[in-house]
Formats: C-alpha cells, structure tokens, sequence
C-alpha cells in the first residue's frame, strides 16, 4: 500500500545512474552496457592496455567481504580506464565493530570519492548507501553493486549475458539452465533477471528442494529437481558455486552425495544439445558441483568468462563515470 | 464540585455500548458525570462549569488502550525516554497502555516495575499497564515471582520477543501462571524456524535475496500453545499474529473450547512484504510482513472480532538501529501516533462502522488488560475520565516533525492519514490539546 | 555556403593530392569512424594502397567525457597492422575544431610509435581550437555556426554530403 521509492539506480530520464541489480532495468540498458562492452574488450588487445576515461578519478573498491578475485577484476577494470583506484577490506565480523557502514561512506566521500565498488556481506546494502548519497545530495558519486547478500551481483549476470551472446549470438531461441545453489546465489538472482529481460524463452533452475528460494518459479524459470532431466536439449548451462558450509549439515548431506545427484559430468553435459556452451563464476569446487573432464572441456567457456568480465566492468564503470 | 469541564457539542462513540450519538460529555473531578445535549441538557445537579471544550465537528470517544507501546525505559533511554513517549501517547489519545518486559534490565523483579510505575505516575501520563516477565531475564529457563510481580503492577506475563524454547518450561510456566489466573501474553513465533530470518518467507524474500521466516514459524508456535492452553487452562493471549493460518488456527480452537485472545498490529494490518520496497530498513519488522492473503485475513479477522485487538506495538528506533543494511536494521516501528489513524483508515476501507472499529483499540484490548471493569476503554458514568477527542475530517501528515515520539521510524513516513486527535483527557485532566484557543474557562 | 559541395569529386581531388605523396607498399590509412572510414577504404582502392585500413572510434578519448559521458554506439577501434614506425596517415570527412584529431593521435600511440602521421580530410571547414592542421584536403570552405555537413553512403557505395541545421 505504500509508494514504492522510484528505482534509485536510474534518473528521471531512465539512465543508469549505478548499477545495483540487473532487477528493474529495461532491456535497451542491458543491451546497451553489452554493445558498449565490445570496444573495450578491444582495448586489452593493444601496446597500451588503457584509455584515459577515468583519468583522475578516484575508484574505492569497498569490500566488507573478502573476495580477491571479484576486487581484481574491477581493480583491473578500472586502471584500464586510468582511474586511481583504492582497496579497502573492511571486516564486518572483526570482535571491535568499528563505525557505521554510512560513516564509512561519508569519511571516503569527503575524500573525494567518485565511485565505490561495493561488497557486502547483507542483502541491499548497497541499495542504502545509493539511498544516503541521494538524500545527501551526492549523487555524482556513482556505486556499483559487487555483490550483495544473496541479493545481486549485476556485474556477474552481466558478463554471463556477454558470454551468452558472443557464443549464441541471439537470446530469444535459447533454453539455459541455472544449477546448484540458487538459494543463497546472488548471481543466479542477477542471472534469472537478465536471461528473463533479454528475453530467454525458457530459463531452468535445477537443484534440490533444499536449495531452492520459495517462489523462485514467480521469477519465471521452470524448476526442475532432477538434473538429467532439467538438462535435456538446453543450449547454455550456468553452474553456480556451493560454498563449503553447506556441502554438510541440514541442506545437504555431503559433497559426494551433491555430486552424485547435481554435479556436471560428461555423461549428464550430454543429455545437453551437442553444441551447449558450460559457464561457472568461479572458482569452481572440481569434484563437487563440476567435474574437471568438463570444466576442462571443449564446452567449457568459464575462462573466456573471466576475460569478458573485464570489458564488461569497463563498459559500466564508462558509462557511470562520465557526465 | 472543584472543576467542571463541559465538552460541547461533539459526536459522542463508545463502543462498550455500542453508542454513537450527538451529545455533551460533563467531566468532574476527574470523572464522568453526566451525558446531555447540546443544549447543556443532562449536566448532573451541582454542576458548575467552570470551562468549555468545543467538539464541534468531532468525535469524542474513550481515550485509547494499547497491548504493547515499549517506552524504552529503563535501559534504552538514547532512544526515547517516558517523557517523549508519553508525550506521544497523548498525542495519538492513548490513556492506557501495557508496555512488554523487554527493558534493560528485563522487567523480572518487582522493584523495577514498582520504579516504572512510579515514574510513569505523573497525570499528564497515559496509564502504564507493565508486563512482567514470564521467566528470569526472558531467558525461558526459569519462571520469575509472579505473584510479587503482580502485586507490584504487573498485568500480565510474557517474554516480549523472545520464546520458551524448552517445552517443558513452557507447560509449566504456563502451568504456574494458571495458578493464580494470571494471564500470560505471548508471541507465538518457533526459534528454529525464525533464527537468521528477516522477511517472509515468500516471493519478495527470494527476489530480494533476504532470509525467509515461513508461516510455518508461527503455526507451529501456535498450535503448541494451543495444545498446552487445553491442557493447562490458562488465559492466553496470542501477540502479533501475522499469517491468515495462524488466524485459522485460533478461531478453530475456539470452536473447540479453547479460549484464547490475539491482536494484530496497525502495520500487519496495512502492509505486506511489497512494502519492503528496495530495503526499506522501516518495514523490517517482528513478525514480518507477510503477504497480501494473511493482510486481507487480518483485516477480516479484526474486524469480525476474530482478532480481539489492535495494538500500535509501539517501538521507538534511533536512527543508528535504522540507518543499516536491511537485515541488520533493528526491528520495530513507531506508533502511538498512528494507531488511531490507522483504525480509521482500516474502518473507512472495510466500510465499518465507528463502534465496531473503535472496540478494537478501546473496551476490547481493556478487557485484555482487565481494566475495563474498571471502567478503562469506556465511557462510563462515574469512571475515571479518560477521552480522546479527534476530528475524523482532518489529516496527519506521518513526518518526522509532526511525530513526538523521539522514534521517527515507521513504514507509513510521508503518507497523509485520516483523523486527528484534537484532545486527549486522563483522569478528566487535559493531557493533550492540539490548540488550546478552544478551550474557554467561565 | 551556396551550394553543397559534392563529395565524390572531393574525394577524387583528395585522392590525386595524396598521390604523389604516398608509398603504396608502406603508407597505411586510419579512418575516423564513421565517415572517415569510408573515405580511407575508397582511397585505399584509389592509391592502391598495400596495407589494410585501419578503423578508430575515438569516444575513449574525447575531452567531452565528463560533460558528454560515454556516447551511445561506440565502436571498436581495429589496427590490423603494425603501428611501430609506419607511415600513417588519419582519414576524417571534416576537419573543425581539431579536438577529434587530438583524440585520434592520442589513440593512435596507444598501439605504438609511428614514424610518421599525416591528415587527410575531404573538406577543411576552419574553426579549429587546437594546432591542428591538415596535410591534404580538396576542399576549404566556411560554415556558419549551428551548421555542420553530415557524410552519407549510399547502398551501392557513394558518398555524399548532407547539411545538418542545429
């Protein structure tokens, strides 16, 4: 009954003002990022790997969870546009709570900040920070979402649609299939948002009832608990990670068991069409929810993900920083 | 007689009697004494006003009973202290309320609730009804005095928002407190099924990636306690219901023979977990907002009687506990101010009438309290004059500066409500007025 | 301007200036996207030129960026020969302001030392903000301010120029 906020990642005009979830913007934004993301994966191919976009502005990669991997690949993003970038980890679960997270953002702000590259352990916490600029009057500093909670990893779900089309070339004659954890997976969110928004016909999810969010079907994917089945005919099949602490306990039994029943083998990839395309976010657990004959393999394009993902970055990081 | 006020000219609504009627009230020391006209009519023999409140164009009604308002004393004055919450009980004609034992210190001796009740003694203050804890520092392992704490002013028994995980306890907490006829409020919610959780577990939970607390987590509370109140006879009342199961499963037992009580919040009553919006830290409540089903049940059930009452749950948050990601923002809202604009909306929506939707703030959730006998949640001649006056046409913009309590968080900032209290007696003492230009003394 | 100048006679006066001044085996082209491509892969053909036509987008490294932000379509930049010690010469409709050169040398280092770069335009309009000046062009000519001239290509490949009115 309440007046829903206006999506605070865009403008009056429908621009990308930062990019919080793929959730909730159009298609011509999705498709806009992706072509825009095309020269720039030009740019690593060159003597000098940067263009002078972001020269003199200050990227703060603001991780409140450690991830090395993620903050290197805006690290990278980022100096190839020539900003100054700054890392900082902070630990939310150190004993001594230092200061509030807005506290953090006004000191960094005071700093001049120009962009911050979020990680964050809670859902939508970079949704509050965009909501405290705004209402301080500090929109031109611009936030990127690196992942929230088990909310959104936009940049993610957009580098897998870039992968998507550069193998597959057009989305609206595709059936892909999410497997693995999308419980708790803050990219199979961004994933089920954009393949939906980019007009994927069937989009599956696979995975135990245990590891299934309720209501996930009114995200509009099929749900499949058999795997071999969830598999069959699909063009595309996205693995998610299971993170370690729940490969044993009340979700599921053991590791061995979770492979046995979900993990991609050769023989379970062939239920697929003979051309399907095998994508990861990394970093894969070989042995439990992938098996290393295909994340090796001829379909597996999980490096070449690594690589778009960069492009990707740049295109948003581009089209964020400027005017 | 010492002083006689006259309130003149209103719209006269109680619902105990289901009374709605053009009428004069006569106050005197402290006290109804008389209905009239508007002639000044049925003033009784002797009395001598001495001023005049005009209720033109409004309704005049018993002041307001609320089943839970935390005034966040002892222990958490940084976030409102017994003056600014009183301050928005008279505001929002609120003249009696129970506060719920989750004080710090816990309210599980008798010498803190004698100290609260002391310190809430003021006549400009709302009736403070506290209620005690049901086991030592609401930590469900062992039971507290009871009897000592009732007979220091506690009207009840409860754990606030914590639950008696050991069954065993439960059954004989519950057993213990049947001892005495002592009424023991609870809020039906499972520990396990609750534990990380922060939004219902439903489609806005999976698309917005937060914790799920499922249905389940109170129907499986309930029917336990059902089950133990059948075994146990005590007087039961259910706090914040939220899902239309839960509702289901109380009127059944009902029919059954069991009697229990429940109430219902103003914000279960109006918004659902869309309401969360993008994060919004204001609609992170306990229970949570659950879907639009258990809202229109709630709606239902209240307005049938099903749910006997509804309570602000009044629960003031600095804007540190607010200001956070959405899972680590403190629970609770502000409400003393909304509850009867939010009875007003509800009424004017489900096209109720103003005894049936005022019972549920006034003689309802008094009989809960057990001080309707005493003439708390009517109009009654002879009780204590306790009366809100409100003017049904005029609006309430919920913004921070229109809200007196020091709580500024609630889901429902920015609207516009319908019905502003105008004046607000306790013990026929003016413990609210919004203008005072109205009042005129002879 | 009274009459709108013809691009295709432009283009062959471009082409017989360039002449004398190029090394068939060595000399490469780098078009400006969009127009300025066109022209270098008409020339290419007209000079008999060797080497492949290179293409820049230069929206990475216009000086608008933060008033302008990044603009829509951006293409990718190709440079399918060796930059390093090569003869270049940079290829665009029209020269104005020279801000869009700037950008285009810029990038061009970017891929390496060249010996050399030159500047060949269809049309020199004046106007110019930095020290830019072009080393072929058929034409000089003025245009009022809020007007500009839009290269076209038709389906079978002619070129030809439009007056666009702000």
């Amino acid at each position: 009954m309440l007046d829903t906020a206006a999506n605070p990642q865009l403008n009056a005009h429908g621009e990308l003002l930062h990019l919080l979830s793929i959730e909730g913007l159009p298609r011509d934004v999705l498709m806009r990022i992706l072509d825009t993301a095309v020269p720039f994966s030009e740019v690593a191919e060159r003597e000098v790997k940067k263009v002078p976009l972001l020269r003199g502005k200050s990227v703060f990669n603001l991780f409140f969870e450690n991830s090395t991997r993620t903050r290197t690949t805006f690290e990278i993003a980022a100096k190839r546009l020539s900003a100054d970038v700054i890392n900082l980890n902070i630990n939310t679960s150190s004993a001594s709570k230092g200061e509030s997270l807005l506290d953090t953002v006004d000191n960094l702000a005071a700093m001049q900040a120009d962009m911050f590259v979020v990680r964050h352990a809670s859902s939508g916490a970079p949704y509050l920070i965009a909501q405290h600029l705004a209402a301080t009057q500090r929109e031109h500093i611009r936030v990127i979402n690196a992942g929230d909670g088990r909310h959104a990893h936009p940049t993610q779900g957009l580098l897998d649609m870039y992968t998507i089309r550069h193998y597959k070339k057009d989305f609206t004659n595709l059936t892909i299939a999410v497997v693995g954890d999308i419980l708790h997976s803050r990219v199979a969110r961004s994933q089920i948002h954009a393949l939906i928004t980019l007009g994927v016909p069937e989009v599956r999810v696979i995975a135990p009832k245990t590891l299934l969010p309720i209501g996930v079907e009114r995200m509009g994917v099929r749900v499949f608990n058999d795997m071999k089945e969830g598999l069959r005919g699909v063009d595309v099949v996205m693995m998610l990670r299971l993170q370690n602490e729940r490969m044993q306990g009340a979700l599921l039994p053991s590791p061995q068991e979770y492979f046995k029943s979900y993990g991609l083998t050769p023989e379970k990839l062939a239920l697929a069409k003979p051309d399907a395309i095998v994508m990861h976010p990394g970093p894969m657990n070989r042995g439990v929810e992938i098996d290393s004959a295909v994340a090796d393999g001829k379909q597996a394009v999980i490096l070449p993900q690594v690589t778009f993902g960069i492009a990707v970055r740049m295109a948003v990081m581009a089209m964020l920083g400027g005017g | 007689m010492s002083s006689g006020l006259h309130i003149k000219g209103g719209r006269l609504v109680d619902p105990a009697t289901k009374t709605d009627i053009h009428a004069d009230l006569f106050i005197a020391d402290g006290r109804l004494v008389g209905v009239g006209d508007h002639h000044g009519n049925g003033a009784p023999a002797g009395f001598e006003v001495t001023s005049v409140l005009d209720a033109t164009g409004c309704v005049v009604c018993p002041g307001l009973v609320d089943l839970s308002a935390r005034l966040r004393e002892p222990g958490f004055e940084y976030r409102a202290t017994l003056e600014s919450e009183m301050a928005a009980a008279a505001a929002g004609g609120v003249t009696s309320l129970a506060c719920p034992p989750d004080t710090d210190p816990v309210l599980d001796e008798p010498g803190l609730v004698e100290m609260l009740t002391h310190r809430a003694r003021l006549p400009e203050f709302a009736r403070v009804h506290p209620v005690g804890a049901l086991t030592v520092g609401l930590n469900g392992e062992r039971l507290t005095e009871m009897a000592e704490l009732s007979e220091a002013g506690c009207v009840a028994f409860g754990q606030a928002h914590r639950s008696i995980v050991d069954t065993q306890v439960l059954l004989r907490a519950l057993q213990y407190a049947a001892t005495f006829d002592f009424p023991v409020w609870l809020q039906p919610q499972d520990k396990f099924l609750s534990r990380k959780g922060v939004a219902h577990d439903g489609e806005v939970a999976a698309r917005l990636g937060l914790a799920g607390i499922p249905v389940a987590a109170e129907t499986i509370a309930i029917a336990s306690l059902l089950e133990l109140v059948r075994i146990t006879g005590t007087r039961l009342h259910l706090r914040r219901i939220s899902s239309a199961a839960g509702l289901a499963m109380i009127v059944a037992a009902r029919s059954a023979g069991i009697n229990v009580t429940c109430e219902v919040t103003i914000n279960h009553l109006h918004l659902t977990d869309l309401d969360i919006g993008y994060f919004n830290a204001h609609a992170r409540l306990d229970p949570p907002l659950r879907s639009q089903n258990d809202r229109e049940a709630l709606r239902a059930g209240l307005a049938s009687g099903a749910i006997n009452a509804l309570t602000s749950d009044h629960t003031p948050v600095d804007d540190d506990g607010k200001q956070m990601p959405f899972e680590e923002a403190e629970t609770g809202a502000t409400g003393l101010e909304l509850l009867l604009p939010l009875t007003l909306k509800w009424a004017a929506e489900m096209e109720l009438p103003l005894t049936t939707a005022l019972a549920r703030v006034t003689c309802d959730p008094a009989r809960i309290i057990g001080t309707f006998n005493k003439g708390a949640g009517q109009l009654k001649l002879g009780a204590a004059a306790d009366v809100c006056v409100f003017d049904p046409q005029a609006e309430f913009l919920v913004s921070r500066d229109n809200l007196k309590s020091q709580g500024k968080n609630t889901p429902f900032l920015g609207l516009t409500l319908p019905g502003r209290v105008r004046y607000t007696l306790i013990d026929g003492h003016l413990a609210y007025g919004e203008t005072w230009s109205d009042i005129s003394t002879t | 301007m009274p009459t709108l100048p013809d691009a295709e006679t432009l283009l062959a006066e471009l082409a017989a200036v360039m002449r004398p001044s190029v090394d068939p085996t060595k000399t490469a082209l780098v078009g400006i996207h969009t127009g300025g491509v066109w022209i270098a892969e008409r020339l290419r053909t007209m000079l008999g030129l060797i080497q492949p036509v290179g293409a820049i987008d230069v929206s990475f490294y216009r000086d608008d960026y933060s008033q302008r932000g990044l603009s829509a379509n951006t293409k990718a930049s190709q440079i399918p020969f060796e930059v390093e010690g090569a003869h270049i010469v940079i290829v665009d409709d029209v020269l104005n302001t020279g801000r869009t050169i700037r950008a285009a040398i810029n990038e061009l280092f970017d891929y390496g030392r060249p010996a050399k770069v030159d500047l060949a335009v269809l049309i020199d309009r004046g106007g110019r903000e930095l020290p830019m000046a072009a080393t072929y062009f058929a034409q000089a000519t003025s245009l009022a301010a809020g007007q500009s001239l839009a290269l076209e290509r038709a389906v079978a490949g002619a070129l030809s120029f439009r007056l666009v009115e702000k």
